[in-house]
């Protein structure tokens, strides 16, 4: 029924050119918007990885068990460290702006300003106890040093506003439209992860028993038994929702944080800039088990990850367009899509 | 109360008609039909006193579970609420319930009763030279309201309210998991206790504006009004205006729960941030109703003790004034997550920064009034200049908080604890012990003990830091506030922090005896035991007062 992956690999040449205009045909007939989307340009070797599973019932490769090793985390990376007392590493790149902008302006000012009240304090205790200071004056306005006090933290908060507003802005940069979609979904009291793009249907996540966790080398509570899979390296676009209560989707080292709220499908944009495993926790009071569903994303080297994907009976992106474009095809889309980006990033 | 004479020259003169100022109703009119305003700021401040226990003990429970990773305790609980085969899923929403109650009672039965209620009704009618409140009956009721609503909020913990007993919402009660989220009711007994408990604020609120707008002794304007009227009018007017809107949004919660309508369900047209926006336009305001009334403490204090008058009095007004106004423009600050625009994520952070600009001329004001006084340090003042410190510190949290950006890693996580117990439980608490220690001697007729009353400060002041300071690296490093359980990598912070509550219940001790103490052999106060710092209508009188005071009005010059 499915050509082998030799035969396809043989075939590949001669059909590049009738399967790109085909692919580029089914993504204008059915998707126009993402039709302008491919720029992404994926790991070469994935195109001879992906055919092999590329036609496996998406159903069942869902089910089927990773044949891949689990990722091991590293101590002290994507996790808390024990007597911590700064923010995480982080990887991403509004999340180390953001750190910048804690541990470079705000801890310094916050700090400075908590000392300066602290002196001020000081010296009047000192200065002014009645023993000192007998007689009190009889003070009680100075004009010029009221109107300092309210300027000059007037200035200091505008120097806090202008990186601040821009971190908020590099924050809500639109995902390019090549960006890997996943799709959280919070329940009670666990995630679901879909990459509809993709065709691989929803991934549920549990949380670990405590021994199961420590027989793997993963901290207790933070690790699940199947990890949101994502790309290092590529521009990712999650699209968090729930469907009972309100959850929240929380990862510190990446900087994320988005309530999934039922109803509701809310965005975030971010590029995990290194493969590792980065935990984190539901950060909305969600019910019992709140403290018990966490999350757990194993960020891959692109070229695994789109041989996970296959694994897991996906495909690249808008590589299903062709398939219902024309029946003809649907074999090859898998492995045209990868073949046909570069030309198609030519457009 | 003791009986004392007024020996004030303005009520000799009345001293030997029928209904002298010191007439007092017997014991059950007293106390349970009070249309007396210091009796009723007596019965609100002793009702505080056990909300506040219980409260705190709550809060012990949670440091006891927090203490180590893994559940210790809160199965032997939950057995004891939910019966003998309690699943550990109850026990988790035991832990729900325990950190619901612990703010609902805290913010609604202990600080604002003791705030407004104790030291407002006490104070304010004292302070602008007022016989008593505007309304006394509806005084009473206020007061009385607070008993349902106590007893509604502590009987829902009986009831189911879900996967167990109690109403495991956290006290912002979000829907949907205040409505679909919790079968049972428990949450509806919830709902009905923040209805009842709303109520009586307003009726407070409403005493509160038209006592001191109509009834200020002659020539006590408003700008010559005690800076602590001032800020129980300020803090008036913010319940008046953001309870209703908290009546409304629990109203429809009500509503959604039990007749099938979906104000906040998708599923019916409805939005579940709707209820957030609604709360938190109540909620952002409650913290200023919460921390005002303890900045108006503060300034007395600062003054008396200083033997000052405060400085930039206007400015002091005007910037609680101030927070009044931009605190109800600000509220989307504790949503920063739920997904809203980048331009509605920008404005309410500036707006929200806006916020340091009077807070920060409060703080300057209050060193500006200590400088070139002359300083004592009793009891109140030490509280007032640990107030002045902490609310700073919580201040500048709040400030990086404010952060809409930087808040997508704090949001919902321990720092966010930290910050808010800095403004409040070591903000908001250290003004009520601070006013406790300043009035007690007039409330009372007795002093305090010195010796023991700096002793609980110490006590306190280690405990409290050594509790709420480490939360901020907890917080930082990512863990998530209502959790019963923690990865490993928090227990060290965590141990610290449950040996802080032990060193803070030590100091609580302190305080205990030392009230009991005071009451039974305490020295007898004099009308001004603070000398000539204490410049305010109350310490023109006894201590503590007639009954019945200025029945003819003192006139301000």
């Amino acid at each position: 029924m499915r050509p082998k992956a030799a035969e396809l690999r043989g075939k590949i040449e001669t059909l590049m050119k009738m399967v790109k205009s085909l692919f580029l045909a089914g993504m204008l007939a059915f998707s126009p918007a993402i039709a302008s989307a491919q720029g992404a340009a994926p790991a070469p070797d994935a195109a001879v990885a992906a055919p092999a599973e590329a036609g496996t019932e998406s159903a069942l490769a869902a089910e089927a068990p990773p044949a891949r090793e689990a990722m091991k985390p590293v101590e002290g990376i994507g996790m808390p460290k024990s007597g911590e007392v700064t923010f995480q590493e982080q990887f991403t790149d509004t999340g180390e702006y953001a750190r910048w902008i804690h541990d470079g302006v705000l801890l310094p000012i916050i700090t400075l300003i908590s000392l300066f009240v602290l002196a001020l304090l000081v010296w009047v205790i000192v200065r002014y106890r009645r023993s000192a200071n007998p007689e009190p004056s009889k003070t009680s306005h100075h004009t010029l040093i009221e109107v300092i006090w309210t300027l000059v933290p007037v200035l200091i908060l505008v120097g806090i506003a202008i990186p601040s507003i821009d971190l908020l802005a590099r924050q809500y940069k639109p995902a390019p439209e090549d960006a890997l979609t996943v799709k959280v979904t919070g329940y009670q009291w666990y995630w679901g992860y879909e990459y509809p793009d993709n065709g691989v249907s929803e991934i549920v996540s549990n949380m670990l028993p405590k021994e199961e966790a420590a027989k793997r080398g993963e901290p207790e509570l933070l690790a699940v038994d199947n990890r949101l899979v994502l790309p290092a390296g590529r521009p990712i676009k999650m699209l968090i929702t729930a469907a009972d209560v309100i959850h929240s989707f929380s990862v510190p080292a990446l900087w994320v944080k988005e309530d999934a709220v039922p109803g509701r499908i809310n965005e975030k944009s971010f590029t995990i800039e290194k493969p590792g495993v980065y935990y984190g926790q539901c950060s909305e009071l969600c019910g019992a088990r709140h403290g018990f569903m966490p999350i757990a994303i194993e960020a891959l080297p692109p070229a695994e990850f789109d041989a996970w994907l296959a694994q897991q009976g996906g495909h690249a992106k808008g590589a299903e367009a062709v398939a219902e474009a024309d029946p003809a095809a649907a074999e090859a889309a898998a492995p045209a899509e990868n073949a046909a980006e570069p030309a198609a990033a030519t457009n | 109360m003791t009986d004392t004479t007024a020996t004030h020259a303005d009520f000799q003169a009345h001293s030997h008609d029928h209904h002298d100022a010191d007439h007092k109703p017997a014991f059950f009119a007293r106390w349970f039909m009070s249309t007396n305003h210091k009796d009723i700021g007596t019965l609100y401040l002793i009702f505080a006193i056990v909300a506040g226990i219980i409260g705190g003990a709550i809060s012990g429970m949670m440091r006891a579970e927090l203490a180590q990773p893994g559940i210790q305790y809160l199965q032997a609980w939950a057995q004891m609420s939910d019966g003998p085969d309690a699943t550990l899923d109850q026990a988790y929403h035991l832990w729900n319930v325990l950190i619901t109650a612990h703010g609902l009672i805290m913010v609604f039965f202990m600080v604002m009763p003791a705030m407004i209620g104790g030291f407002g009704n006490w104070f304010v009618p004292i302070m602008i030279g007022a016989p008593d409140m505007a309304f006394p009956r509806m005084n009473n009721i206020s007061f009385w309201l607070l008993i349902p609503a106590f007893a509604l909020l502590l009987g829902s913990t009986f009831v189911p309210g879900g996967t167990g007993n109690g109403a495991g919402t956290g006290w912002t009660v979000y829907a949907p998991l205040s409505t679909s989220g919790s079968a049972g009711p428990a949450v509806d007994l919830a709902i009905f206790s923040l209805h009842i408990a709303g109520a009586s604020s307003i009726l407070g609120a409403i005493n509160f504006i038209t006592t001191i707008l109509n009834m200020r002794a002659p020539g006590m304007t408003l700008h010559k009004m005690p800076l602590f009227v001032w800020s129980v009018l300020v803090t008036a007017f913010l319940l008046l205006l953001a309870l209703p809107v908290l009546a409304a949004a629990i109203t429809m919660l009500l509503t959604d729960r039990n007749f099938g309508t979906t104000f906040y369900d998708a599923a019916g047209g409805g939005d579940p941030v709707l209820y957030q926006h609604l709360f938190w336009f109540f909620g952002h305001p409650e913290v200023y109703i919460m921390i005002l009334p303890g900045f108006g403490i503060v300034s007395q204090i600062i003054s008396t003790f200083s033997r000052k008058p405060v400085f930039g009095y206007l400015g002091m007004a005007y910037a609680m004034v101030a927070i009044g106004v931009v605190g109800f423009v600000v509220w989307a600050h504790h949503m920063f997550t739920t997904g809203m625009s980048v331009n509605v994520k920008m404005y309410f952070t500036a707006a929200t920064m806006v916020i340091a600009v009077p807070t920060g001329v409060k703080i300057f004001s209050w060193i500006a009034t200590m400088w070139g006084g002359s300083l004592s340090f009793k009891t109140p003042m030490v509280w007032a200049i640990g107030f002045i410190f902490m609310f700073t510190v919580g201040g500048v949290t709040g400030v990086v908080l404010a952060n809409g950006g930087v808040d997508d890693n704090l949001h919902d996580t321990y720092y966010v604890v930290a910050h808010f117990h800095y403004v409040l439980s070591l903000g908001a608490v250290f003004g009520l012990f601070a006013g406790f220690y300043y009035w007690f001697p007039k409330m009372s007729g007795k002093m305090y003990s010195e010796f023991l009353g700096q002793l609980h400060f110490w006590v306190f002041f280690v405990g409290v830091n050594i509790m709420f300071f480490p939360m901020h690296f907890l917080g930082m490093s990512g863990m998530p506030r209502r959790i019963p359980d923690y990865t490993s990598a928090y227990a060290h912070w965590n141990q610290i922090a449950s040996f802080g509550y032990v060193i803070m219940a030590a100091g609580i001790a302190i305080f205990f005896v030392n009230l009991i103490w005071s009451l039974v052999a305490g020295r007898k106060a004099e009308g001004n035991p603070w000398g000539e710092g204490a410049t305010t209508l109350e310490w023109t009188l006894s201590s503590p007062p007639p009954f019945h005071q200025f029945e003819t009005l003192p006139k301000i010059d």
